[in-house]
């Protein structure tokens, strides 16, 4: 369709970072950039230009906690039939997963989309189904979307939505790692615009870029963020024109807006990062699976789940090592028999790691 | 999660607001076009189900021109 390949430029692109001379750390927060720097091989060239990237908490299924995984899991226990996307039904719990549940008789389906959920409650009506929602803001305004349609009573949301820009002040805040720029995930950005990115350039000097995610789109956006900091700029740019407009997409943040309210939430691997979670307003109460079963969640609701034994997906999610310093990756951790969720999602560092480049 | 895949839109049904998106090879389907406005003929980027942006033509015809402007931008600033 529109082909974005064009090896003297990239050439152009990759001397040019050379000769500026650098020593920097970048940080992206999407699997999707994971993937196209490490499939490419980007990840390595781009540190032997001296910058180094890696990714954050920029995996929907890796930043769900063991908690709202239990949560689901006691639902799943207590007859509900439960959708959600596929990576999310092999997320271990701390006594099972979704798709253990399943071969163990409980109602649990995959679907591609919350409409497909929508379908299989419509066609289900003596079945209270569940939906179990992930995602950033690229797919919060679609869980949205189909609440505005007064969907059956016998459906219901697990409301497990975050939003990027707090995880990213997050990250500065804890200082554990000093980051000089960040490469925006393009799609969440196609959404929310390049506003809500811009308090974090100018409370923490940081630059960054909105970037695509073909490989031409990932070293121009690496490129870009070389530039600021050579002529000491910190903003926000966007090297996603094609996709992302300055005010994002309204429609969508309208419906986000008119069904969903901020509220502090835990990321797997984070304290508590305040306004980074999305819970229903009251008005959509009735579809709120946490109110809804509020007498069978109760069980869950006070009580705080470990990770799994040894394993390091905090630290991963946090950017603080990468996926083979794990002592469990690509041993008692693979895809096949995943300990945490980086290794189970296809977003998750572990994963692509590991498809990618296992040595 | 949030990955999204361009495709064109080939079909469009603006009261049940959805729309059937070819993504080339053949590959062809139905996707919800609340969150978007949209013509018939126009890129999109899927996600979910959902289109989620329409993607502008022009810029993306001329984002590997821009690059190349940028480049010897800065090129001739050395």
């Amino acid at each position: 369709m529109f082909s974005l390949c064009d090896k003297p430029l990239a050439d152009d692109i990759i001397s040019q970072i050379a000769k500026a001379k650098v020593h920097l750390r970048f940080m992206h927060v999407c699997g999707t950039h994971q993937d196209t720097l490490v499939k490419h091989g980007l990840d390595v060239l781009l540190q032997q230009c001296g910058v180094e990237i890696g990714q954050g908490p920029g995996c929907p299924v890796c930043v769900t906690t063991p908690k709202e995984i239990e949560e689901i899991l006691l639902l799943a226990k207590h007859g509900k039939m439960i959708t959600t996307f596929g990576d999310m039904t092999r997320v271990p719990g701390v006594s099972s997963s979704l798709s253990e549940m399943k071969t163990e008789g409980c109602d649990v389906r995959t679907v591609y989309s919350i409409e497909d959920a929508l379908i299989l409650a419509e066609k289900h009506k003596e079945k209270e189904v569940v939906f179990m929602a992930v995602g950033f803001e690229t797919t919060a305004p679609t869980t949205a979307s189909v609440l505005l349609r007064d969907p059956p009573l016998n459906f219901s949301v697990l409301c497990c939505h975050r939003l990027i820009p707090p995880a990213l002040q997050a990250i500065l805040q804890m200082g554990e790692l000093k980051i000089d720029g960040f490469i925006e995930p393009g799609h969440v950005s196609t959404i929310i615009g390049i506003k809500p990115y811009e308090f974090i350039s100018n409370t923490y000097q940081v630059p960054q870029v909105i970037a695509g995610f073909e490989p031409l789109d990932l070293l121009m956006a690496v490129w870009m963020l070389v530039r600021q900091i050579k002529q000491g700029n910190a903003v926000v740019e966007n090297e996603y024109v094609r996709a992302v407009k300055p005010q994002g997409n309204r429609k969508a943040q309208h419906v986000m807006q008119q069904v969903f309210e901020p509220v502090d939430v835990k990321w797997r691997g984070f304290p508590l990062i305040p306004q980074s979670g999305l819970r229903l307003r009251k008005k959509f109460e009735s579809y709120d699976a946490r109110k809804k079963y509020e007498d069978k969640l109760v069980l869950v609701a006070e009580e705080e789940f470990a990770e799994p034994i040894g394993c390091l997906c905090g630290e991963v999610l946090r950017g603080l090592i990468s996926s083979k310093q794990c002592p469990l990756f690509g041993r008692e951790c693979t895809p096949d028999n995943p300990v945490g969720p980086c290794m189970v999602s296809s977003e998750g560092n572990c994963h692509i790691q590991y498809r990618f480049a296992k040595k | 999660v949030c990955l999204a895949i361009p495709g064109k839109i080939i079909a469009l049904d603006k009261k049940k607001q959805n729309a059937t998106v070819d993504y080339g090879s053949g590959t062809k389907r139905k996707a919800n076009v609340s969150l978007v406005r949209v013509k018939l003929g126009n890129y999109v980027l899927v996600h979910a189900g959902f289109a989620i942006q329409v993607l502008d033509e022009k810029e993306a015809l001329e984002t590997l021109a821009l690059f190349r402007e940028m480049l010897s931008l800065q090129e001739a600033e050395r």
